[in-house]
């Protein structure tokens, strides 16, 4: 395609991802920079139903001078960035000079809020990922074997757990392990404990919503290594088969160099879609065991009564940069590819 | 204090000036949680709409919509049920009107213990109280011989004995869903320890103390009586473990008692089910619980007229003593002509009992979110208590200075 027929074909989906895309990204980033000016409070009288007391409010008549003349609140340069509930800096040098063993300073820094998270998000990409790519690909392999006359059901019943809504399917399985629950309390019985609980423990919690999440997006895996599994050749495979390859030496020289390009396709998008898990955490009631970057981002904005933009927009601007650092090794590669191929 | 058992007791007298029910144009959308009394309050200044544009959105996420909806320019709500804790944020981007004018006009039935007044503004108008308090099965502590609590310390006692006996396993149930419901239950603990949650005059954190030591150490008591999923238990959730009959003590809020004793479940369980004050804690006289009211405030942004009809609206559900009468038993009203009943017993102990009100400053939202989140590990044996507070107050404190609160 010559270039210019291609500005013209990409124009109207550029615009629209320099609109909602792009433009949301650069606001979010001024913001993080930003925060809430100095609170002007007053001592005032306040009186309810249980009777009168001096307590405080917020000036509003100032606040709002304040306001006018700064909308966009105190420069705060890095400062959001850097503070405990983010990156930290001064409490982790702080760890470094006063703990002794350097387990000590791992359990200091994991107990910060955004490295608990970041922890989490990344066991999370990292259980989840190479296991949807497997189990995909083992279900695409399987269903393609089997007679055609099943495979219609076969495949509607495999991407079920896509197309439930995914807060209800972490319901389901949170009242499946409810120590009341089928799973819950049947463990209780095999192991003989009755304080056992999935829900109060953090590992169980993490090793639930691992599951969760590898039986949620395998079938986005399979789907896809599906498709592409029909336009193997089959040529090459005869000739395999003449001889003498045993299955697994065909799907590993045959099947899978041909897919390759898919598997990196389907990596970079389930990679980048459990960096951002988040509605599991919700749905199974984790917030107290488990957190993402998401999460952190969700409880900023709704979980106080007051809203903290600031702090939002910082860790959404370092979600972004993890998913960049996350994905660099697999964009370098197939961009090495993409100008060898040419 | 005596003037508080004077409202929530005697209402009967006075004059019976019902609010005028003639509106004639403006629009009403109103903002509120989702229980029975508040929707049997907006029923009640539905009834009086006239020929304005009446609309409700009744949502238990009511706290996440509020301030985004009413800093719009004009104001997606026209009114908005609130309560001690989030009149706050609406108070602090001023998103709220003062409704003296209006109180002067048309709010004839309105009680002075009804308005919210600060700095001599009229901010709210309240109609009912809600607290915390105790809930026990009559039958299972008769059988075992155990006197009805009033400490937590005689919870903890009672509900080890009857763990011992084998009869439940999990005898005592509480809210400690992490995030705001746990958070909240911290609060309670804490005013009963006689604490502070800022040093005085300030907005420094004042909890990583003896008070707060004894505060966490004893949620972490409680919590091991409780069912081992406490940690995703809400309000809604404990209620079920009660109706199954799992739990023969429980810390509740009063407003869901009519729930709790209707005719639905068990009828056993409900026969047996007994509500008194709130516990206090660690020999203090308070009780560990804060007192609430549930009011409405009138969104800023929002063109007069309306102002004026939602107003007259809700002021004739705020009088109403024919409302207060048919529903005596889904809230404590603070509604003139409000006769308490047995559901009501909570309450009004808590008030007698001295209960303070839940702390209405600017910054308590911050330190309510860091205390959800942070003392999580401490209960699940994963931090001392001394670095879970340590924690809270670290997290309160960057949060803070984001604010510019401190």
């Amino acid at each position: 395609m010559p270039n210019k027929t291609f500005f013209w074909f990409f124009l109207p989906t550029g615009l629209a991802m320099i609109l909602f895309i792009g433009l949301p990204i650069i606001s979010t980033g001024i913001q993080s920079f930003y925060a809430q000016h100095d609170q002007v409070v007053k001592e005032v009288k306040k009186c309810d139903p249980f009777g009168c007391t001096v307590s405080i409010v917020v000036d509003n008549e100032e606040t709002s001078k304040i306001r006018e003349a700064k909308p966009l609140g105190k420069f705060n340069g890095f400062g959001t960035y850097t503070d405990r509930n983010h990156l930290a800096v001064d409490e982790i040098k702080k760890f470094w000079n006063e703990t002794e063993s350097f387990g000590a300073f791992v359990d200091q820094v994991t107990n910060l809020p955004f490295y608990k998270a970041l922890i989490f998000t990344l066991t999370y990409c990292l259980f989840v990922t190479p296991n949807v790519l497997l189990l995909g690909f083992i279900i695409a392999l399987s269903l393609n074997a089997v007679a055609r006359k099943i495979r219609g059901p076969l495949i509607f019943g495999t991407i079920l757990p896509m197309i439930v809504t995914p807060l209800v399917g972490s319901l389901v399985l949170f009242w499946m392990i409810d120590s009341q629950g089928i799973i819950g309390a049947n463990i209780q019985n095999l192991m003989n404990d009755p304080y056992l609980s999935l829900k109060s423990s953090k590992t169980l919690t993490w090793i639930t919503i691992i599951i969760y999440g590898i039986w949620h997006h395998s079938p986005f895996a399979f789907v896809v290594f599906y498709a592409a599994l029909q336009t193997v050749p089959q040529e090459p495979i005869e000739a395999a088969i003449i001889d003498g390859a045993s299955r697994f030496q065909r799907i590993k020289h045959i099947v899978l160099p041909h897919i390759y390009p898919v598997v990196t396709f389907v990596a970079l998008i389930s990679l980048m879609d459990n960096f951002r898990v988040f509605e599991p955490i919700i749905g199974f009631s984790a917030e107290g065991s488990a957190q993402s970057l998401s999460w952190l981002i969700y409880d900023n904005l709704v979980n106080e009564e007051v809203i903290l933009f600031g702090s939002a927009a910082a860790t959404s601007m370092m979600t972004i940069i993890g998913i960049a650092i996350l994905l660099a090794p697999v964009l370098i590669r197939t961009w090495k590819e993409f100008k060898t191929a040419r | 204090m005596r003037k508080i058992l004077v409202t929530l007791l005697f209402l009967l007298f006075g004059t019976s000036a019902f609010a005028d029910c003639n509106i004639k144009s403006g629009s009403i959308n109103i903002l509120a949680n989702d229980f029975p009394a508040l929707r049997t309050f907006v029923e009640t200044s539905k009834q009086c709409k006239g020929s304005a544009d009446f609309k409700v959105t009744h949502s238990s996420e009511h706290n996440k919509i509020a301030v985004p909806a009413l800093t719009a320019n004009p104001s997606e709500f026209s009114a908005r049920i609130a309560a001690n804790s989030s009149i706050v944020p609406l108070m602090n981007q001023d998103l709220i009107r003062p409704l003296d004018d209006l109180v002067k006009k048309y709010g004839k039935g309105i009680q002075d213990s009804q308005l919210i007044t600060i700095d001599g503004k009229v901010m709210a108008v309240a109609f009912m109280a809600n607290t915390q308090h105790l809930y026990y099965r009559e039958d299972v502590l008769k059988d075992m011989g155990i006197a009805v609590p009033k400490t937590y310390e005689e919870v903890v006692a009672a509900s080890e004995k009857i763990r011992a006996s084998g009869k439940m396993q999990y005898p005592y149930a509480a809210a400690y869903k992490a995030g705001w419901n746990l958070a909240e239950e911290f609060v309670n603990m804490f005013i009963g320890h006689g604490g502070e949650f800022f040093k005085s005059g300030s907005a420094e954190p004042n909890i990583n103390n003896a008070k707060g030591v004894a505060t966490l150490n004893m949620l972490k008591k409680l919590s091991e009586l409780s069912n081992p999923d406490y940690l995703t238990h809400d309000s809604e959730a404990i209620k079920v473990e009660w109706e199954s009959g799992n739990v023969a003590l429980m810390t509740l809020w009063a407003s869901r008692s009519g729930t709790l004793l209707d005719d639905e479940g068990d009828p056993n369980i409900t026969k047996a089910t007994k509500l008194t004050g709130p516990a206090t804690v660690g020999g203090g006289n308070i009780p560990a619980a804060t007192l609430w009211w549930d009011g409405f405030t009138l969104a800023k942004n929002r063109p007069d007229a309306d102002a004026e009809a939602t107003f007259r609206a809700l002021a004739h559900a705020a009088s109403n003593k024919k409302m207060v009468a048919d529903a005596a038993d889904q809230a404590v009203w603070l509604v003139e002509g409000f006769v308490p009943g047995p559901k009501s017993i909570g309450v009004i102990e808590a008030v007698k009992m001295g209960a303070k009100p839940y702390p209405m400053l600017p910054q308590m939202g911050l330190m309510h979110g860091a205390l959800g989140s942070e003392i999580v590990e401490f209960l699940q044996g994963k931090e001392s208590a001394e670095q879970a507070l340590k924690d809270v107050e670290a997290a309160y404190i960057s949060k803070a200075k984001e604010q510019g609160f401190l």
